[in-house]
């Protein structure tokens, strides 16, 4: 009886874990499906590179929008990482226990406000004052960044500090007996043995950076051309599909589907690059 | 997917429906939504025992779901194109469209062919229509959307929209950016203007109820209920009481131009 027990219980752990795994192979399996007629109609060259974007003529280019993701993910690195990773090292090394356990659940606390909530902060703070002190519309691959800046700083920080927090004790008492001071210990033992943590920390929250929709929409102004400063309007792929999808039908849904796909293979390969960094070592 | 979303929930919708006997299902362009919910709550005040389902999921949606029979009764906030011409349709009211700027702009009027140069992005500056020197922020609706259709169809005629626009995806948020940036121009439902934006004029003439049911202000547009066949039962009940004097001085109320097909004339 109690075997029966023990095998029946397992049986049931494993459904209910393929569960999960299947409704990840059904949504794949659907993506593709809707996205591929239209890329293989188009072509994969016309759709990836092409400038143009207008289904109510049958142009489907997203290569706007690909730059569009590409520069806000790059603002969001650019303004997030150095903040995130000091941060990440302030709470690991510096930090009194008392601030640390203000400073901990405050930055998880961060991760837990809804995008929307980031999106509509950004539209009534973040964009005006763009328009008031920098100029142009306010809606731009600026506004986005600071705004994803923000958003990716919980991912990073976390992963970061429970990477350090994890070198071997001996390591930093090692160096400290050898007369470094704690910084020197810091710069040149704890950062490099921590780099591969580190690393799939930043590719992590770049990821996030990435698909995230609703907080960019908001913020980014979602025009479909090349932008020429980093005060013009983008639109990322994420928004693409998030802005057009309530009308789309026909073709032109396939092509929000299809740029779904160029969006999941992006992310498969961030995510993958983080794993393979993440185990070699 | 939202479409699919909608006619599984429709489906699903209307299977109640056929038990209880007295449901109907409205659903399509979100322009024309709002004032389909207003006309359902007073309608179903008035016959308490029917029911009336209003959604939403674009004129394109609706007029497929009336099509399929998904939907009773789909709404269009654009002309039926040619090969949807089989269905039957007809006009609740009709609805202006108006250019919108900034109150702090001093701009009053603009000609059709300067809206049209400046959203193919001809015309860049405030400047070249007459405003203080500043680059004009253009704001337009989403491909697809029924707002957006209308103002291509009416005002742009064979050009495009510059890509450069910024995209926002309802009349409120560009509404809301229009109020908050002295150098953007957009384009929304007259029946929407408030006072925070102001409302620009057409080749001189003001964009009021008057002036568009007398066709002299161009910008306005068709709200459509559409079904497959002639429409019978409760269905045909909920669009005699829209086109009856009550159902159009309802909508004039809430901003729109009673329909020629109404009582009300």
């Amino acid at each position: 009886m109690k075997k029966f027990k023990e095998n029946f219980s397992e049986r049931v752990f494993l459904l209910l874990a393929l569960s999960a795994l299947s409704v990840l192979a059904l949504i794949t399996v659907f993506i593709f499906t809707k996205g591929i007629p239209l890329i293989a109609k188009v072509g994969v060259v016309n759709f990836i590179f092409g400038m143009k974007w207008s289904p109510s003529q049958g142009s489907y280019g997203i290569f706007p929008m690909i730059v569009g993701t590409i520069s806000v993910t790059l603002g969001a690195a650019i303004i997030g990482i150095p903040i995130a990773i000091c941060c990440s090292i302030f709470l690991a090394e510096f930090a009194p226990a008392t601030l640390r356990n203000i400073f901990r659940p405050a930055i998880q606390l961060l991760a837990g406000i809804p995008s929307v909530v980031y999106g509509f902060w950004g539209v009534l703070f973040i964009v005006p004052m763009i328009r008031n002190y920098l100029g142009g519309p306010g809606l731009s691959i600026l506004a986005g960044s600071i705004i994803l800046a923000i958003m990716i700083l919980p991912t990073i920080i976390s992963i970061t500090e429970v990477t350090i927090l994890a070198l071997p004790r001996h390591y930093k008492d090692g160096a400290l007996a050898l007369g470094l001071t704690h910084w020197q210990t810091i710069r040149h033992l704890l950062l490099p043995a921590a780099k591969s943590g580190i690393v799939a920390a930043i590719i992590l929250g770049l990821g996030r950076a990435v698909g995230e929709t609703m907080a960019v929409i908001m913020v980014v102004g979602n025009a479909v051309a090349l932008p020429e400063t980093i005060l013009d309007p983008v639109r990322t792929m994420t928004t693409n599909i998030g802005i057009e999808m309530g009308y789309a039908s026909g073709e032109h849904q396939q092509a929000l589907f299809a740029t779904g796909i160029v969006l999941f293979i992006i992310i498969m390969i961030m995510n993958a690059t983080a794993q393979y960094i993440t185990r070699k070592k | 997917m939202s479409i699919m979303i909608l006619t599984i929930l429709m489906s699903m919708m209307s299977a109640c429906s056929q038990e209880s006997g007295s449901a109907t299902i409205v659903a399509g362009s979100t322009s024309v939504q709002p004032y389909a919910e207003v006309l359902a709550e007073e309608y179903m005040i008035l016959n308490s025992n029917s029911e009336i389902d209003i959604q939403g999921g674009g004129s394109s949606a609706g007029i497929t779901a009336a099509q399929t029979q998904s939907a009773d009764i789909g709404m269009s906030s654009r002309a039926l194109k040619d090969e949807e011409k089989s269905l039957w349709s007809i006009e609740i009211a009709r609805d202006g469209l108006v250019l919108i700027v900034n109150p702090k702009n001093p701009l009053e009027n603009l000609a059709l062919d300067q809206i049209r140069n400046i959203y193919t992005g001809i015309i860049t500056d405030w400047s070249q229509v007459g405003g203080s020197t500043a680059n004009i922020h253009l704001i337009a609706r989403e491909e697809g959307s029924g707002t957006r259709s209308a103002f291509t169809e009416l005002v742009m005629g064979e050009a495009e929209i510059t890509p450069k626009a910024i995209v926002q995806d309802s009349n409120g948020s560009v509404m809301q950016l229009v109020a908050g940036d002295p150098n953007a121009i957009g384009f929304i439902s007259l029946g929407l203007v408030n006072d925070e934006v102001k409302a620009l004029h057409l080749d001189g003439i003001e964009a009021t109820a008057e002036n568009i049911m007398n066709d002299s202000y161009k910008l306005s547009r068709p709200f459509l209920f559409v079904t497959k066949g002639e429409p019978t039962g409760l269905t045909k009940s909920f669009i005699d009481f829209t086109l009856s004097l009550e159902g159009q001085e309802l909508l004039s109320k809430e901003g729109l131009i009673p329909s020629r097909e109404g009582k009300g004339n």
